[in-house]
């Protein structure tokens, strides 16, 4: 019998303000132990939250940037369990008033995944085990968190895979987060079950926990799908469990079995007022929403004739696709420097990270100048390639490296008197072409270049040569 | 008692500091059988004492409060100074931070004596389930100063400071107020910043001023009563400092009798409760009965509610940061299993436990979510009171001080006496409760003016009116300092 994959994620993504969700403490990664802290995020008694407005715009953001809609009344709520990295023995989230709900994300196939919801809610701090003892460090406790929930739509781990890199790419184009999974800013769970293709029932699911990699999430997806139709196929039953994935052996092994979960005991927290959002605060919102990268590509490939390969490569990153908007400004043909992008340049960023930046010493205006003495027919593709890679090098502009005399095309007399000169000067590479070896103009091409010092066009210089033999 | 210490500042009749060693020398005479104060802070007080000596000898004018010396309840978070809530699992934390009120009346220079005894994390009536035992009414030390805020009603019925703050999650600042013949005002909910007041139920707590005369309640919630940013369901004050209209006339104020509050109450205490109702008729003020059957659903609403949040609220004791910790375990969730049973005492379990019971999945819905909905019902029932009158009167409790130990031995039957206090918690309500009369004992009976939500001004105008033409009312005992 055949199997189908049916799994839904729970995405937590941490949003990058520069204050923590309920106190002015810092979001920054790192630090000391300890050192991001004080008396509101570790809980002391007494000490009450104050919820940071920008979580809130972040997390509409993120909500209009996967098509939600956005809540005028949301409210906060503690779920309540005992955990030594959680200092208020609760975690601030929402229950049952999420701020954004009934969104999507379409992937390339066409299928939109639903997103069921998406709330706000604070991290928890870190346990560190080191000399035989285990530490509690609160630097990322009170780090906001958005928890993106999806209805059970993905039937294939290429869909899982597509849906976090594009979630992934929403979340970094908008600028909420990094989403480094590396780094714990973005961190999957994953709901997984299977059932007989054609069928319409769910099977029992099953939970696997924080993956801090794609190639993990894939991973442990396709170990689990196995694993689920064996237990089927072997006459048994899946039980519902939550799971961890265990990167070494590349297995998923049991957390805690379904009569374990906490009975977390949500209620409304009486700190924090009621969280209203207006029609004209979700419209300034949407207004200032850049461009996403789906609408990006279709531009790139619809509008500019790009290759939907190339359009990808240029939209993944919005620095990348911000970088080429700015340098075809103006220009007819954005393929060319959309090439020298994705050729000369992505060559010298080698990092994903140095990609999301993409700091290059060569602005977007320089690039936009050597483009437009392309099409104005005044340099060569050929040179300008050498050029680019000079202003790579040093980030001055293309003038510092053209001369005045290299500027400007051949006119067709000047052309005539080159070719006929280099016909006359080798005479063996003329008989060679007329016996029929092609690659004997080559070299007479070759000499006409040189004599116009790469100014001449290459493809006019082959066909007045073809017809100067001819002759 | 605030402006008269204030007048002998300024005039130099007595200076701050033998002003401060009067009070320590007192508290060092009587706290012994009062119990009022688990913690006594000679040298701070002395310190802010001579700063206040300073700044009168240059000439400088002083606030009211500056240099009056006064007491904080054990759960108002003070930076350096031991704070516990009289639990043993607090014992040794000391906060780093102020709490917003304390913050408020440092700067304007009050001299805090020392922190106050409470019910432990101020779950009780009689201040007994304190982890250092309860306070002594300065009426009858057989007595209990009530609870939870025992220690400040002890202190200043006392004498041994001028005033205190106190904190309300169901009648915790009126109730031993009421018993101790003082005066106690809860504030409306958000008038006044709970940050910095350690929890017990986050949606009914509030800090409150509890003195002996109500110019002085008035005085001293002008001076705590702010919007604080670092609180979010702070409002702060609306309306006029209070102190400027305490003295008004109250001709023509409607005063509102609901029947309900009067149901079982003890005859000496309705009694007295209907004098006062005959002092505000011949002070020209109208008198209108009506019934607020809403009020039935009050007790259990409360205590739903109140455990509830507390069960959240004390979750995060668990002996890893600060305070108390089990000194024998196995593994971290062993102590904090320990650490919990061995610092919390038996009302604090009783309460966690009922709380965590109400909030857990398949007992939600028929505890909480209706204990929320009646609560709704009970703020409607108060919203059409208010139509027809300016202030509700009721009794504060409806019986005088317990005897020690009477409180405990029952807990059950305990919460049953908070049936009169907890209503305005519930409805975030204003209210002042003033002693308005003394039992066959010569205990003292209280009775509680309760006003619309930010109309503090009004309710303590109409108390004040009271104060004036029932001064018998008021009472020093023998403890104490003599001004």
């Amino acid at each position: 019998m055949k199997y189908e994959l049916v799994s839904g994620f729970e995405t937590h993504v941490e949003l990058s303000t520069n204050t923590k969700i309920f106190c002015s403490c810092t979001t920054a990664f790192g630090g000391e132990p300890n050192t991001h802290c004080c008396p509101v995020c570790i809980g002391l008694p007494g000490t009450l939250p104050k919820l940071n407005r920008q979580v809130v715009r972040y997390a509409i953001m993120a909500g209009l940037a996967t098509n939600c809609e956005i809540a005028e009344v949301a409210k906060m709520d503690r779920k309540n369990y005992c955990y030594p990295d959680l200092p208020k023995a609760y975690q601030i989230s929402e229950y049952d008033k999420p701020l954004c709900e009934h969104g999507y994300i379409q992937l390339s196939n066409g299928r939109k995944i639903r997103i069921l919801r998406i709330h706000i809610e604070e991290d928890a701090g870190k346990l560190i085990h080191a000399h035989g003892d285990t530490y509690v460090d609160y630097n990322r406790g009170g780090v906001p968190l958005i928890e993106i929930v999806t209805e059970p739509d993905f039937r294939s781990v290429d869909e899982a895979r597509e849906y976090v890199e594009r979630l992934q790419q929403i979340m970094r184009y908008i600028g909420v987060s990094d989403c480094r999974m590396e780094e714990g800013s973005m961190r999957c769970d994953v709901n997984i079950s299977v059932r007989p293709e054609g069928s319409e029932e769910l099977g029992t699911r099953t939970e696997i926990k924080n993956m801090n990699s794609i190639n993990n999430i894939v991973k442990a997806m396709e170990y689990e799908f196995e694993r689920q139709v064996d237990v089927i196929e072997s006459g048994g039953k899946v039980i519902q469990e939550t799971l961890r994935y265990d990167d070494a052996s590349g297995t998923t092994s049991s957390m805690r079995g379904k009569e374990d979960a906490n009975d977390y005991r949500y209620f409304r927290d009486p700190d924090l007022v009621t969280i209203l959002t207006s029609r004209e605060e979700v419209e300034e919102i949407r207004s200032i929403l850049p461009e996403l990268p789906a609408v990006k590509q279709s531009r790139y490939t619809d509008d500019y004739g790009i290759p939907e390969k190339d359009a990808q490569l240029l939209t993944k990153y919005r620095k990348v696709s911000e970088y080429f908007d700015e340098a075809i400004k103006g220009l007819d043909n954005p393929k060319t420097a959309a090439n020298f992008i994705i050729g000369s340049i992505f060559r010298r960023v080698e990092t994903e990270k140095d990609k999301e930046t993409f700091d290059v010493p060569v602005s977007p205006a320089q690039l936009n100048e050597l483009v437009k003495l392309i099409e104005d027919k005044k340099i060569q593709n050929n040179l300008a390639k050498k050029t680019l890679e000079k202003m790579l090098d040093t980030g001055k502009s293309c003038t510092e490296f053209i001369d005045e005399s290299d500027l400007g095309g051949v006119d067709d007399g000047a052309l005539e008197e080159m070719c006929r000169k280099a016909i006359e000067s080798n005479p063996n590479a003329v008989s060679d072409y007329r016996g029929g070896k092609e690659k004997a103009l080559m070299s007479l091409l070759g000499n006409v270049m040189k004599q116009s010092r790469g100014k001449a066009d290459a493809v006019a210089v082959k066909t007045k040569l073809i017809e100067l033999i001819a002759e | 008692m605030i402006k008269k210490i204030h007048d002998m500042l300024v005039s130099k009749e007595a200076s701050c500091t033998e002003l401060t060693e009067k009070y320590l020398t007192e508290i060092e005479n009587s706290n012994g059988e009062l119990n009022a104060y688990v913690n006594v802070t000679p040298d701070a007080a002395l310190a802010q004492a001579a700063k206040v000596d300073a700044k009168i000898a240059s000439g400088e004018e002083i606030g009211m409060l500056e240099g009056v010396p006064m007491t904080l309840k054990d759960n108002i978070s003070t930076k350096g100074i031991e704070t516990t809530c009289c639990s043993k699992i607090l014992t040794g934390y000391k906060p780093i931070y102020n709490a917003t009120v304390w913050e408020k009346l440092e700067r304007d220079g009050a001299v805090l004596l020392g922190k106050t005894n409470m019910d432990e994390f101020a779950m009780g009536s009689s201040s007994e389930t304190s982890y250092f035992g309860g306070s002594a009414n300065p009426f009858n030390t057989k007595h209990c100063a009530g609870g939870s805020s025992g220690g400040v009603a002890s202190a200043v019925g006392g004498d041994i400071a001028a005033y205190g703050l106190g904190s309300d999650t169901g009648g915790s600042i009126r109730q031993p107020a009421s018993f101790c013949g003082i005066v106690g005002l809860k504030p409306t909910y958000g008038a006044v910043s709970r940050y910095g007041l350690i929890a017990y139920a986050s949606s009914l707590d509030q800090i409150g001023p509890i003195t002996k005369t109500v110019e002085d309640a008035a005085i001293v919630y002008d001076a705590i009563s702010d919007y604080d940013p670092k609180d979010s369901t702070s409002q702060g004050r609306i309306g006029a400092m209070s102190f400027d209209t305490v003295n008004n006339d109250i001709k023509g104020m409607r005063v509102g009798i609901a029947r309900e509050y009067l149901d079982g109450v003890r005859d000496d205490v309705k009694e007295a409760v209907l004098g006062a109702v005959k002092v505000y008729e011949s002070l020209g003020a109208d008198v209108v009965y009506f019934d607020m059957p809403a009020l039935k659903f009050a007790l259990p609403v409360y205590y739903i509610i109140a455990c509830a949040e507390a069960s959240s609220n004390l979750g995060r004791y668990d002996g890893i940061r600060y305070g108390f910790k089990a000194e024998h375990y196995n593994g971290t969730h062993d102590m904090m299993c320990r650490t919990r049973s061995e610092g919390f005492g038996e009302e604090v379990k009783r309460r966690i436990l009922l709380g965590t019971y109400v909030l857990s999945a398949g007992y939600y819905d028929a505890y909480y979510k209706k204990a929320q909905n009646l609560r709704g019902t009970i703020v409607k029932a108060f919203d059409d009171a208010f139509r027809n009158c300016d202030f509700i009167l009721a009794p504060t409790v409806p019986m005088t001080a317990f005897e020690m130990g009477h409180a405990v031995s029952d807990p059950v039957e305990t919460y049953l006496t908070d049936i009169c206090t907890v209503p305005v918690n519930i409805a975030g309500l204003p209210a002042v409760s003033v002693p308005c009369g003394f039992n066959a004992n010569g205990m003292p009976i209280g009775m509680q003016l309760i006003g619309n939500k930010f109309t503090e001004a009004k309710i303590l105008n109409a108390a004040r009116a009271y104060e004036k033409a029932a001064p018998e009312n008021f009472k020093d005992t023998k403890w104490g300092v003599k001004l």
